[in-house]
C-alpha cells in the first residue's frame, strides 16, 4: 500500500506549542516537505527569532540559529557570508520583521542579501497575548487597540512586500495565504520559488504568508480562514509582487 | 618588520593576522581608521567586510558569522557600543566567540570624541542584561593593541566567549611602531557546535533560550563555572617599581601611560611610587592588588572617569589600606603633574614638599 501523506522526515515528531488553529504548523511542515523532497537537509540553516517563531527549531531537524527580536536579517547575513553555498532562511513574524526589525529587513533587501525570508503575517503579537502588530488591520481590536486600530494614532498597516519591491536589491517577493488547500499549495510553490531564487544566487527573496491566529482574533478556526479571504487579503493583496524572472 | 600605524589600524591588521575573515562595522569617531582599514584589507585576504546599517545590525552579523564558525569582529566607540549591548548579551548567552573593540570617547550621551575610560562599568560588569561576563583587555600602546587583538581571538575560541578590547581615543589614534605575529596561532579549534548544515550528523542549534523551568539555572551555573576558570587562568597585569613602594598607582590604558611617567619622575626621590597596570580588566587582577595593599601606605587609582575601576580596587583591598582616586572626566586626560599633586594630598607631610617640586618638573 502506498502512503499518500506522511510526516516529512525533517519535521520532528513532537507535541506542538502552537495554539489551536494556528498557521505556523502548516508553514513549518511545508518547509520540511521541501527540504526532504530536495534532499537539502545537510546544507540548510534556519533562523528562529523572537515571537511565536521562537521555537521553530523544535520542529525542523536542521541546523538552526536563534536571533534577537527583529535581527534575523543581520544574523542571516552573517551566516550566509560564511556559507555562501548553503541555503539560509529566516522564519519571522510581523512584529519581528515589520516593527522592531524594520531597519534590518530593508537593508538586507537593499544589499540583495542572498537569503530567503519567510514572513508569517497574522496581524497580531500572538506570543505576548495579542497586541497590535504593524500589520494589524484598520479597526482590528487587539489587547492594545481595544476599540480597534485607529488611523490617527497608528496609521495604516505596513505592506512589507510593496515596501521592499522598490528596492533594487529585492529579487523575489510574493504574498500568499493559508486560507484553503489551494492557497496552501500556492504557498508551498512560493517557498520553493524563494529557495530556488537563493540557490540560483539571484538575491533577496521574501514570501509573505497571511496566516490565521484564531485565538487572538477571537474567532473560531473557520471564521479565521474566512477572515483572511474576506478582510485581510483586501489590505494585503495576494500575488507575485516582484520576480527576477517573471 | 616594524611599521608605523595608528592603534585603530593595528587592531584591524592584528585581527586579519589572527585569521579574522568577517568584519562588520558602522562609522563612528574615534574608531574610523579601523573600519576604513578593514574595508581595504578584507577583500585583499578574501574576507568579508560589510558596512552595516547600524551598530545593532553589525553586532548581529557578528553573531551570525560566529554561529557559522567564522572568526568575526566588530568595532565601535562608546555610543555605538551601547547599541550593541543587546547583541553582546545574546553572544554571551549563546556562548559565541567574537572580538568587540571599543575605542572609548567621552560620555554620557553623545558626549565628545576625545579619550575617555568611562565605559569601564559597561565593559566589565556586563552592559547588557543577564549574568554574563566579557573577557576585557586594555591595551596601553599600539604594539599592545596588536598583541591583545591577536590573543583575543584565541581567548574567545578557547572559552567560547566574546572578548572586548577596551581602548580609548588616544590609544586608537596614536601612531607608534608596531610588529605583527606571523599568522594564526595554534588555537584554531574545530567548532563542532557551529552551524555548517547538518550533513551526516545530528543538527546543531545555537541559542540562548531555555524556557523549561530549571534549565536556565543549570545553564547559568555552567557559565559561572566557565567564568571561574577564566578568573583562575587568564589574569594579566604589569607591575612597575612596586617593590617596597610607599604608594602604588593602579591605572590602565592611557591613564597607565601617564602613571608610568609619574613613576619615572619619582625615581629621583627616596619616596617610592609604583604602578600596577591591569591588562585584563575582567578577570581583574585582584589578587596582586590585595597582596600589595598589605605593604603600602596607600593606593591611588587614576582613571579618565569619575571613578569606576576604583570600586574593583577597593573590593580587592577590602580596607587593608586607604584607596584614593584621581580622575578626569568628559574627555579630559590627567597629566603627570596632576597625579603627583594628588599623591602630595594623600601622603605624610614630610614628603609632600619633595613631591611637589617634582610636580613642577616639565
Amino acid at each position: 500500500m502506498k502512503a499518500l501523506y506522511e510526516r516529512p522526515e525533517t519535521f520532528i515528531d513532537t507535541a506542538t506549542h502552537f495554539c489551536p488553529g494556528c498557521g505556523h504548523g502548516i508553514v513549518l511542515r511545508l518547509i520540511a516537505e521541501i527540504i526532504d523532497a530536495w534532499g537539502i537537509r545537510g546544507k540548510t540553516i534556519g533562523l528562529a527569532p523572537v515571537g511565536c517563531s521562537v521555537l521553530a527549531y523544535n520542529y525542523l531537524d536542521i541546523d538552526m540559529c536563534e536571533a534577537a527580536h527583529g535581527r534575523p536579517p543581520a544574523v542571516a547575513t552573517g551566516i550566509k557570508r560564511v556559507h555562501p553555498d548553503h541555503i539560509v532562511f529566516a522564519y519571522q513574524g510581523d512584529g519581528d520583521l515589520a516593527a522592531i526589525g524594520t531597519a534590518e529587513i530593508i537593508h538586507a533587501a537593499n544589499r540583495g542579501e542572498n537569503v530567503t525570508f519567510i514572513f508569517v503575517n497574522n496581524a497580531i503579537y500572538g506570543m505576548t497575548n495579542g497586541q497590535m502588530a504593524p500589520t494589524t488591520l484598520v479597526g482590528q481590536k487587539t489587547a492594545t487597540t481595544q476599540s480597534g486600530r485607529d488611523l490617527t494614532n497608528y496609521g495604516y498597516p505596513i505592506r512589507v512586500c510593496e515596501l521592499l519591491a522598490v528596492l533594487g536589491g529585492s529579487s523575489y517577493l510574493e504574498r500568499v495565504s493559508l486560507s484553503s488547500p489551494e492557497n496552501i499549495r500556492k504557498t508551498k510553490k512560493a517557498l520553493e520559488r524563494g529557495f530556488k531564487t537563493q540557490m540560483e544566487k539571484k538575491g533577496f527573496s521574501l514570501i509573505e504568508i497571511l496566516s490565521p491566529c484564531p485565538i487572538y482574533w477571537r474567532m473560531d478556526a473557520n471564521e479565521a480562514m474566512k477572515h483572511i479571504d474576506e478582510e485581510m487579503s483586501k489590505t494585503f493583496p495576494l500575488g507575485v509582487i516582484k520576480d527576477w524572472k517573471p | 618588520m616594524k611599521q608605523l600605524m595608528t592603534g585603530n589600524e593595528a587592531a584591524a591588521e592584528a585581527a586579519i593576522v589572527a585569521g579574522c575573515r568577517y568584519y562588520y562595522g558602522y562609522p563612528i569617531t574615534p574608531q574610523n581608521e579601523l573600519i576604513n582599514y578593514m574595508s581595504m584589507r578584507m577583500p585583499q585576504v578574501g574576507g568579508v567586510f560589510i558596512q552595516a546599517e547600524s551598530e545593532i545590525a553589525a553586532i548581529n552579523m557578528v553573531y551570525g558569522s560566529a554561529a557559522a564558525g567564522g572568526r568575526a569582529m566588530t568595532s565601535s566607540s562608546s555610543p555605538g557600543i551601547s547599541l550593541k549591548q543587546e547583541g553582546i548579551s545574546y553572544l554571551a548567552g549563546s556562548e559565541l566567540p567574537c572580538v568587540i573593540v571599543n575605542i572609548q570617547r567621552g560620555g554620557p550621551g553623545l558626549g565628545d570624541i576625545s579619550a575617555s575610560q568611562a565605559d569601564y562599568f559597561q565593559a566589565v560588569k556586563g552592559g547588557g542584561h543577564g549574568d554574563y561576563r566579557l573577557i576585557v583587555l586594555a591595551p596601553s600602546s599600539v604594539q599592545e593593541m596588536a598583541d591583545l587583538v591577536y590573543d583575543a581571538f584565541d581567548l574567545a575560541d578557547t572559552y567560547r566567549n566574546p572578548v572586548m578590547i577596551l581602548g580609548d581615543a588616544q590609544i586608537g589614534q596614536l601612531v607608534e611602531p608596531v610588529e605583527f605575529q606571523k599568522g594564526p596561532g595554534k588555537n584554531f579549534p574545530k567548532k563542532t557546535w557551529s552551524l555548517t548544515g547538518a550533513e551526516g550528523r545530528k543538527r546543531n542549534i545555537v541559542k540562548s533560550f531555555y524556557p523549561v523551568k530549571g534549565q536556565l539555572e543549570e545553564f547559568n551555573a555552567r557559565l559561572q563555572q566557565k567564568y571561574k576558570e577564566i578568573e583562575d587562568n587568564e589574569v594579566r597585569y604589569e607591575m612597575l617599581n612596586t617593590h617596597k613602594a610607599d604608594v602604588v598607582l593602579v591605572a590602565y590604558g592611557t591613564s597607565a601611560r601617564v602613571c608610568t611617567e609619574v613613576v619615572k619622575k619619582s625615581r629621583k626621590l627616596e619616596f617610592k611610587v609604583g604602578l600596577i597596570r591591569p591588562i585584563t580588566l575582567w578577570p581583574f587582577p585582584k589578587e596582586v592588588i590585595r597582596k600589595i595593599s598589605e605593604k603600602v601606605q596607600c593606593i591611588l587609582t587614576v582613571e579618565m572617569s569619575a571613578g569606576q575601576m576604583v570600586e574593583d580596587v577597593r573590593l580587592a583591598v577590602e580596607g587593608r589600606c586607604p584607596v584614593h582616586f584621581y580622575g578626569r572626566t568628559g574627555g579630559g586626560v590627567p597629566t603627570s603633574s596632576q597625579v603627583i599633586k594628588k599623591i602630595v594630598e594623600i601622603v605624610p607631610d614630610n614628603l609632600a614638599d619633595a613631591l611637589l617640586q617634582l610636580a613642577e618638573v616639565k
